[in-house]
């Protein structure tokens, strides 16, 4: 890629993930949340990809890295549905940590806690989509 | 109304591309067209004209509330759309490279 | 509220990631830790099939309780016609998983294997357990999904090709199911199956609610493959692992097709005629047309797989033929009679399909090929795959001691008794040509070419594919214990009750 591209993305890259990470932390008070922060912090990621370019060795390694943090995301996730049975007798999915006052950025409950680890989840996911896509054409072109 | 008709014209479109086309690529993009008209349909039904965002203000309601519902669905059928359409792809380009082409009149050792 | 409900879905779908993590750092891990799980949830579902029977249950998942009569939450329910199919699912997954653990070492990569498998097995279990139209729609696609990429494991020429082909079909049917409940939605706004069935009884709109019913039908006909639908089904089934092969024809057609057909056009819908004569004109087209197509094939797992769609067709029309006595509300314990054969032959299909494809496996580890002509003579080196295919193939066509015959011989007296004499004679008839069918497979695998030409080296298959193969064939001699009275009213009963009863399946879910 040109000067232009790789400068260009240097400056926004860091932005777009932190966007992503205020995005994820708000899910729960405004539009957006796990699902849509997870997309654009791995859109940082693609982006940077995509720039500055990757040997072969390197992506396998990150896919190796991003299935990793995607399976111990998801197996959080479903750790916090099974504390309410846990916790509290009988419930599935209970939203069994005190609540707050509504519109506080700590509030809630639990909901936060679902936010953050699917937001890593999804962005986790999206990055083995892209670079298992990838491996699969730089095998190709060998 | 209008919307609904084009919704449905929209799957129509997608449906002809589906049965018509014949390079691989093209198949999983007309998938995709069906698949975004369905949400279309989805997230149009639970429009509602002049409505706001269902966050309940007890002081000062508003006449009309959108329905909050169909948002969520389709959000989570997006979800399933993505992995349907990365396992597709996955799928395409393994073809692409036991047979060395696109072209779907070519990939036929299944038969009977 | 029962607290095993949701441990169904929450021990395979956790199961998976673990063996993604550990089986990663530990070799081997995920090839015992997955038959555990699945033993673990085989026991937990055979419990249930104890207790809830004939008590069902409904867990209101986060709490969220129905309020004055209009559920909020997402509910799941544990009832008789869902704990059948939960047994079915695991015991036929426990089985399967243990075969694969030699079957397996001919392929790499064995942990993603394993986590598709326990994939599934969560998608189809929440897909018999939810009562709750969208969560159904969700679970469809993870099990599916996985099948798509279990289809795909060999990445081969022909196994991408199949998993193309149902990929392309599996999503139309998804935009089908998914453009049908977006139209429910719209006419009704709310997604609870129990609810949805009081709201439109009011406002009947006949030519929307076939629409509606078509859509439907039409989605779930081609994941269960019901004949004009059926064009993936060969193909895939036939290019899969087998143990895989033995989970989708065995479970997943089942699962995601026709019991969700069953389940929503006897407690969504009021039954109408038009739709339940359609109905069961699919199901005898398909038991006739799926037979005449399997005659001819050489490839056994390709012969397997049509003769799936065959004896779907069975279960389709006896399902069928309950529903149009029901909508001429004449001679209702017919019906009740049709309506539990089917359920029954739904049972006894997975037992022996299911076997019959681990033996095609165990066939093709040994001898590396899948084409009948080129066997013959295996009945001597390989005693116990002999023994258990010739259970099978007499269970599937249907002959007396084993389980096939009791739930063909229900289904052809219900027939009779309602008066539909020229189906009880395609019945017999495509019974008959079955039976034809895998004497063939018998002749041509096991005992022809007695004389020398058998290769030298070749054994029985390693224990684990034994082992599984053996209790398969004695599901297959236990089951026709099910046609017995007293069983029968504990196990049937209960899934044609809450079938047949609509108003018994709202107070359950939605409380009086």
């Amino acid at each position: 890629m040109t000067m232009i591209v790789k400068k260009t993305t240097q400056l926004i890259a860091g932005l777009i993930f932190l966007y992503g990470i205020y995005v994820i932390i708000h899910g729960h008070l405004t539009p957006g949340g796990g699902f849509a922060g997870g997309v654009i912090i791995a859109g940082s990621f693609i982006l940077l990809i995509l720039a500055f370019g990757s040997d072969f060795l390197r992506l396998t390694r990150e896919e190796a890295g991003s299935t990793l943090y995607e399976n111990l995301a998801i197996l959080i996730v479903v750790f916090l549905a099974v504390s309410g049975l846990l916790a509290t007798g009988k419930i599935f999915f209970l939203n069994w940590i005190p609540k707050g006052t509504p519109g506080e950025l700590v509030s809630a409950g639990i909901l936060p806690l679902y936010n953050i680890f699917v937001g890593i989840e999804v962005a986790a996911s999206v990055l083995t989509i892209f670079l298992a896509l990838v491996i699969f054409k730089e095998e190709l072109a060998e | 109304m209008t919307a609904y008709i084009l919704c449905f014209i929209l799957f129509l479109v997608g449906l002809y591309g589906v049965i018509t086309r014949r390079n691989l690529v093209k198949i999983a993009i007309s998938l995709s067209v069906m698949e975004l008209s369905t949400f279309l349909l989805f997230a149009l039904i639970g429009y509602a004209d002049g409505g706001v965002a269902p966050i309940v203000d007890p002081s000062n309601p508003a006449k009309v509330y959108v329905d909050p519902m169909p948002q969520a669905l389709v959000l989570t059928a997006i979800v399933i759309g993505l992995a349907t359409t990365a396992m597709l792809m996955a799928t395409i380009i393994r073809l692409y490279r036991k047979y060395g082409t696109f072209d779907i009149r070519e990939i036929k050792n299944l038969k009977g | 509220m029962n607290p095993l409900i949701p441990l169904f879905v929450a021990i395979p779908l956790s199961g998976a990631f673990i063996d993604m993590i550990l089986g990663r750092f530990i070799k081997g891990f995920s090839r015992y830790f997955t038959p555990v799980i699945i033993l673990a949830l085989a026991s937990m579902s055979i419990y249930s099939a104890a207790t809830a029977g004939t008590n069902p249950s409904v867990y209101y998942v986060g709490g969220w309780e129905p309020v004055k009569g209009i559920p909020v939450g997402i509910c799941m329910v544990m009832d008789g016609f869902s704990v059948l199919m939960l047994c079915i699912i695991n015991i036929v997954g426990f089985l399967s998983a243990f075969y694969s653990i030699s079957y397996i070492k001919r392929f790499t990569s064995d942990n993603f294997y394993y986590a598709l498998f326990c994939l599934m097995t969560a998608g189809m279990n929440g897909v018999v357990l939810s009562g709750d139209l969208f969560n159904i729609f969700v679970f469809l696609e993870i099990s599916v999904i996985s099948a798509y990429a279990l289809v795909a494991f060999g990445v081969e020429k022909n196994e991408l090709e199949a998993s193309f082909k149902y990929q392309v079909l599996g999503s139309l049917a998804s935009f089908f199911i998914l453009a049908g409940i977006a139209l429910i939605y719209w006419k009704t706004k709310t997604l609870n199956i129990a609810d949805i069935r009081e709201t439109l009884k009011p406002g009947y709109d006949r030519p929307f609610y076939i629409f509606v019913e078509l859509l439907i039908l039409s989605g779930f006909g081609i994941k269960a493959a019901i004949i004009p639908f059926h064009a993936w089904l060969p193909d895939a089934h036939s290019s899969a692992p087998s143990p895989i092969s033995a989970m989708l024809s065995g479970v997943l057609i089942k699962a995601a097709g026709i019991y969700l057909i069953i389940r929503l056009f006897f407690n969504l819908f009021e039954i109408n005629e038009s739709v339940a004569v359609l109905i069961t004109t699919l199901g005898a087209l398909s038991m006739v047309i799926g037979v005449f197509l399997a005659i001819g094939q050489w490839d056994i797992k390709r012969l397997l797989a049509y003769h799936s769609i065959s004896q779907m067709g069975y279960v389709v029309l006896s399902v069928g033929m309950g529903m149009i006595l029901i909508s001429r509300g004449v001679r209702h314990e017919i019906a009740m009679l049709a309506i539990a054969g089917g359920l029954y032959h739904l049972v006894n299909h997975a037992a022996f399909k299911g076997l019959l494809f681990l033996n095609a496996g165990a066939i093709e580890y040994t001898l590396g090929t899948r084409d009948l002509k080129e066997m013959g003579g295996l009945g001597k080196s390989m005693p116990a795959t002999s023994a258990t295919s010739f259970i099978a193939s007499m269970s599937i066509s249907g002959i007396p001691p084993f389980n096939g015959f009791f739930s063909k011989i229900i289904i052809i007296i219900a027939a009779v008794m309602a008066r539909f004499y020229f189906l009880a004679f395609l019945a017999i008839l495509v019974s008959i040509i079955t039976l034809a069918s895998f004497l063939k497979f018998q002749r041509y695998a096991f005992y022809n070419r007695e004389d020398a030409k058998v290769e030298k080296g070749i054994k029985e298959v390693p224990f684990p594919m034994v082992f599984s193969m053996v209790i398969m064939s004695l599901l297959c001699i236990i089951l026709s214990l099910l046609a017995f009275p007293g069983i029968r009213d504990a196990i049937l009963t209960p899934a044609t009750d809450i079938l047949t009863d609509p108003a018994k399946y709202k107070d359950l879910v939605i409380g009086i």
